[in-house]
């Protein structure tokens, strides 16, 4: 039963799209938005509903109010099962799509961020990878084209630290305390392993690092190490199936549930699912909200789904990945907002995007607008800073939904920029760039 | 000198300290390893029977897995659920024999294997695309809950143990099978010598069927374990990873080398892991397993229990 | 009618043991490398930068595998490894010694992956096939493991990933990102044909003799004379320096960017066997048809159904696109287990006789 209504929801769409596309061609203003998508593949439970999220975001924008002020939003997906090579091919195929090309890159992927950061500046499209890929892209002198907003995995684990020193009740307290950092062994999970080692060199916690192994679906001697260290709090940076196995593990020690810590790509429900009751309790980072309860929902399910509640939650509409997409996509979109004010309301290069996300000013007033009250921060990018080092929260899993547990956190600013400076400066060098001066 | 200390001296000191720590990695490890016996089992049977490197054996596990998750999301029940995969897998049996071993016999090994392979992308794809790439949740029945023995010194826990009973009886029954039932001394004539058991009139394409099929519920019983631990999911099909160290130390075509392999590589991995992992920079499981089963075939190039290589000119 | 021939005498022993002892094999390869060198003029960056130089650096490591399995007899798992060493060691040579010519450093870190493969390559002297094939993935798993968890290897950046530097030859940019994607071409293209052309006539001489006897029955081998250890090295090193030198173009021409992932066991290992198993073994021009097909073929299903104007779901699109290239790989197997130079050489024969088959 399920399976056809998803045959056929999968048909409609498609269908609609077709359609759509097919009598959208006729009009000569367009904004291409490319996505590079793994709907298959080791990773595909969290590919999923980050690409419907963007998809549904565009449709909404072009359903409710007719694209970004009259430009129609045009977007076509490419498979990467997030692989490097299949990446590059996407990148190449999708770049020059559109009247005037990509208007940024979402490359959702670690390894396919660093492949795009240095063909960026040639190609001249910008990339958005929010709140992951290159931290030190922060720096905008150095990195012109790259833009993580809101924040990267060095300002998380610095909030993630501030929040356990609340736990502890203050962070005199964290001296002494052990922390484990459990992370996947690749150069996204090491990420937050130097600025856990400079906090713990300043308030004197203990770290442990526990790295797990690609696909990671065997943590039994990771767990058993835990449990001999017996950590006041554990932190885990994972992906994929890691996630769902640890969060079995870590009930399968009876670790306290509220003193394990995910960072934003351990915390989403096909994460917290497969454990079932065990991992009632389960804490996670987040940057936005989770659940359906925004207005943006309520426009998607009216426009999209035709009210259809049922069918919504079938394609992951509320789901934490899922508002991700939808998030990132409302990013993109209004970077391309911002651009038309000053370049006219047509369809824009990549170059006059870049501007337009460099000049992104998200006040609580857009949010408002656009659905997205209670469910995103604020967001002001610069020249130097393209990250924002926007607040963070800390989400729960009550074994049926996620709410927040506890109040905005902000990242540690003086720790982590200049560390973000330093190695900036260093990539400028090794790459003969110089830094341009933001006045 | 001080790195070389702590890989040559200090683990060992800590194993004699830490007795506790040393037992539960090593029933963990046992646990563990009854399951890569299984997976490598599925191998094996493949092996002895055709003389083929099945690399498909990890999508079986993938495919079974999904088919069986996919049944119960439609509402049928566990059991009906479970007769309806294994009927899919005789059915896969069937066709495998039908449309890819028949037209490769005689082949060499190395094509078989790249088939297999062929056969790998089939089955990723189809079991996909019937059931979608999300990660399912698999709810058995498995009783889940730690419990403590020795006062709480050492942690098990009930899954674990109840998945190594069901590995182990599996395991257990198809060494009986194979000793005991005519089936199973049919499958061993083959396994010796193809055209000798053509020759008393064994049936060598019902063989077939039959230890695609019997390949194929391994397969279904390792998905299931899997798959309550982490969800059904693509990953899945890695596991086939794991029990390759474990075939080549336990020897192609010996079933005791694949229960005993498992065992070694299930606790060695573990206690590594555990004690060693540290000092390296931890994450070291996957390439030790190789690293410690290349370390056997050195001394016995055919694994612990294969068949001995005999060669003339 | 276009493969005649009559007429062709050889009248000194060179001339009898060419490369391409017939005159139209000679034209067709000239002129297929004649355009391959033109190919830049008519492809688009999509086609250069995605499809052609990732085909030129596989078909690269295809023959370097094919000369250890094909030609030596020895299975082995650990290409991808191979290429990591030729990837890591290029990066370190070039980011570390200023003023590195980067061919140079692309040849010395093919000689680092070599001497990697023969440490990899001793427990070959005990081990054989399946087993060690599996022996050569301990090779994989340890030497990514070790890229990845010891800075060193990658200038101990905070992001643990290794970038291709920007370098000049003859004045042209040939790699980092502002490398035109036609120069970058160019490179592969020549490195192809000179590795190419090293191991067509290495396999014809003495050493590929040798080879050639260990593959078939060692023991006879080294009864005639032919010292095992050295010989199984030798393929074991000079297999690695191909993939070596491969893995380091991976790096520098083509992505740019990677992190040990890239060179993982699927994407890059059992790739690298599928193509010279498709293409044949013990084929230097196999290797190469190997890899046109891999490569080509999944792009090609990727790209299909749009082309014709179906519109359907991306993962439904992977999904049948997996569906058909195993049932293809599985098809092809049946109808001709010996790869695509087998069908070249049937086809080739019926040339020769056509149109008048006798």
């Amino acid at each position: 039963m399920k399976f056809r209504k998803l045959v056929l929801a999968t048909a409609a769409t498609v269908v609609g799209l077709g359609t759509f596309a097919a009598a959208e061609t006729a009009k000569a203003d367009e904004q291409f938005f490319p996505m590079l998508v793994y709907r298959t593949g080791a990773y595909a439970p969290s590919g999923i509903p980050v690409a419907n999220g963007f998809r549904d975001y565009y449709t909404l924008l072009n359903k409710r109010d007719g694209g970004i002020n009259g430009v129609t939003v045009t977007f076509e997906e490419c498979e990467t099962q997030y692989k490097t090579n299949l990446g590059v091919e996407c990148y190449e195929k999708l770049k020059g799509n559109g009247p005037t090309g990509a208007s940024l890159f979402n490359p959702y992927s670690t390894g396919i961020t660093y492949q795009l950061i240095p063909k960026a500046s040639v190609d001249k499209i910008p990339i958005l990878s929010m709140g992951y890929g290159r931290t030190s892209a922060a720096d905008g002198r150095v990195f012109e084209w790259v833009f993580n907003p809101p924040a990267t995995y060095w300002s998380q684990a610095s909030a993630v630290i501030k929040y356990f020193a609340r736990r502890a009740g203050g962070y005199d307290k964290l001296a002494g305390k052990k922390i484990v950092h459990l992370h996947h062994n690749s150069a996204y999970g090491k990420e937050a392993n130097p600025t856990l080692e400079v906090l713990a060199k300043r308030y004197g916690y203990k770290l442990t690092l526990v790295p797990v192994d690609h696909p990671g679906q065997e943590q039994a001697s990771q767990w058993r190490q835990i449990r001999r260290i017996k950590p006041d709090f554990i932190f885990m940076s994972g992906w994929g199936v890691m996630n769902q196995v640890a969060i079995k593990e870590a009930a399968g020690i009876r670790y306290p549930m509220d003193q394990f810590v995910g960072n934003w790509w351990s915390g989403s429900d096909a994460d917290v699912v497969p454990a079932g009751d065990g991992a009632k309790g389960y804490l996670s980072t987040t940057f936005h909200g989770a659940g359906t309860d925004f207005g943006v929902h309520a426009d998607i399910i009216k426009h999209i789904y035709g009210g259809d509640a049922a069918a919504a939650k079938e394609n992951k509409v509320g789901e934490v990945l899922y508002n991700r997409g939808v998030v990132n996509a409302m990013f993109a979109t209004e970077a391309v907002r911002t651009a038309q004010a000053k370049f006219g309301k047509k369809s824009l290069t990549g170059e006059q995007v870049r501007w337009g996300l460099e000049n992104l000013n998200i006040t609580q007033e857009t949010l408002d607008k656009l659905g997205f009250k209670g469910m995103v921060s604020p967001l002001k990018i610069t020249c130097e800073d393209h990250e924002t080092m926007g607040p963070v929260i800390i989400q729960k899993w009550d074994g049926a939904k996620w709410s927040y547990a506890s109040e905005w956190l902000t990242p540690m600013r003086d720790i982590v920029r200049p560390i973000v400076e330093a190695d900036a400066a260093a990539y400028a060098k090794e790459n003969n760039i110089t830094p341009r001066t933001c006045k | 000198m001080e790195f070389l200390e702590s890989i040559l001296v200090t683990p060992f000191i800590e194993i004699w300290e830490s007795p506790y720590y040393f037992t539960e990695l090593v029933l963990v490890g046992l646990s563990t390893g009854v399951l890569y016996s299984l997976v490598a089992l599925g191998f094996v049977l493949i092996f002895k029977a055709s003389g083929m490197f099945n690399f498909a054996q990890g999508a079986m596990v993938l495919f079974a897995a999904l088919t069986l998750v996919g049944l119960m999301e439609h509402g049928v029940p566990l059991w009906a659920a479970l007769i309806l995969t294994v009927a899919v897998m005789v059915a896969l049996a069937f066709l495998v024999e039908r449309l890819m071993l028949r037209h490769l016999v005689n082949q060499e090994g190395l094509i078989l294997f790249m088939a297999t392979i062929g056969l790998n992308f089939i089955l990723e794809g189809t079991g996909q695309l019937m059931w979608g790439s999300d990660v399912k949740r698999l709810e058995i029945g498995i009783p889940d809950q730690p419990f403590d023995i020795l006062g709480g010194k050492i942690l098990l826990n009930t899954f674990d143990v109840t998945a190594a009973v069901i590995g182990a009886l599996l395991v257990v029954s198809l060494a009986v099978f194979f000793q005991k039932t005519p089936m199973g001394r049919a499958l061993r004539a083959v396994a010796d010598d193809h055209q000798a058991a053509l020759s008393v009139g064994i049936p060598l394409k019902t063989i077939w069927i039959a230890v695609w099929t019997i390949a194929g519920i391994v397969a279904l019983v390792a998905g299931i374990v899997w798959g309550a631990k982490s969800g059904v999911q693509f990953s899945l099909s890695l596991i086939a990873l794991k029990a390759l160290p474990v075939l080549i130390l336990g020897g192609f075509t010996s079933v005791p080398g694949a229960i005993v392999g498992g065992l070694i590589i299930g606790v060695g991995e573990k206690v590594a892991e555990g004690f060693w992992g540290p000092a390296l920079g931890g994450a070291i499981e996957n390439w030790f397993a190789y690293m410690l089963a290349l370390a056997f075939l050195v001394f016995r190039p055919q694994g612990l229990f294969g068949e001995k290589i005999i060669e003339r000119v | 009618m276009f493969y005649r021939e009559a007429g062709q005498f050889k009248t000194t022993y060179q001339g009898d043991q060419a490369v391409f002892p017939v005159f139209q094999d000679k034209i067709a390869v000239i002129l297929v490398i004649l355009a391959a060198y033109a190919v830049p003029l008519f492809a688009d960056e999509y086609w250069l930068q995605a499809i052609f130089i990732q085909f030129l650096v596989f078909a690269l490591m295809a023959i370097g595998l094919n000369i250890l399995m094909g030609y030596a007899g020895q299975v082995s798992l650990g290409t991808g490894a191979f290429a990591a060493v030729g990837a890591y060691a290029c990066y370190k040579l070039t980011t570390n010694i200023e003023g590195m010519n980067v061919i140079v450093a692309i040849l010395l870190s093919g000689g680092c992956a070599a001497a990697v493969g023969v440490v990899f390559g001793l427990p070959s002297l005990r081990i054989k096939g399946f087993y060690l094939a599996v022996a050569t993935l301990a090779a994989q798993f340890f030497i990514l493991w070790l890229f990845n968890k010891v800075g060193w290897f990658y200038n101990n950046n905070p992001s643990g990933t290794i970038t291709a530097p920007p370098r000049e030859l003859f004045g042209v940019l040939i790699t980092g990102p502002s490398a035109s994607p036609e120069a970058r071409y160019i490179v592969c293209l020549t490195f192809l044909i000179v590795f190419a052309w090293f191991a067509k006539n290495l396999v014809r001489g003495r050493i590929g003799r040798n080879w050639m006897a260990i593959r078939d029955m060692d023991i006879a081998a080294e009864i005639i004379g032919i010292r095992p250890l050295q010989t199984k090295l030798l393929a074991f090193a000079i297999s690695s320096f191909y993939c070596g030198v491969a893995g380091a173009l991976m790096i520098f021409c083509w992505l740019g960017s990677a992190e040990t992932e890239a060179f993982d066991l699927a994407t890059v290992s059992f790739r690298v066997l599928f193509m010279i198993i498709i293409g044949g073994l013990g084929s230097i021009g196999g290797s190469i048809m190997g890899a046109a097909f891999i490569i080509l073929v999944p792009i090609f299903l990727t790209n299909f159904p749009p082309m014709i104007g179906l519109d359907i779901s991306t993962a439904l699109q992977k999904h049948l696109e997996e569906i058909i290239f195993g049932v293809m790989i599985v098809f092809f197997l049946i109808v001709e287990p010996e790869g695509f130079a087998r069908l070249w050489q049937i086809l080739r024969e019926k040339l020769r006789k056509w149109p008048f088959p006798y």
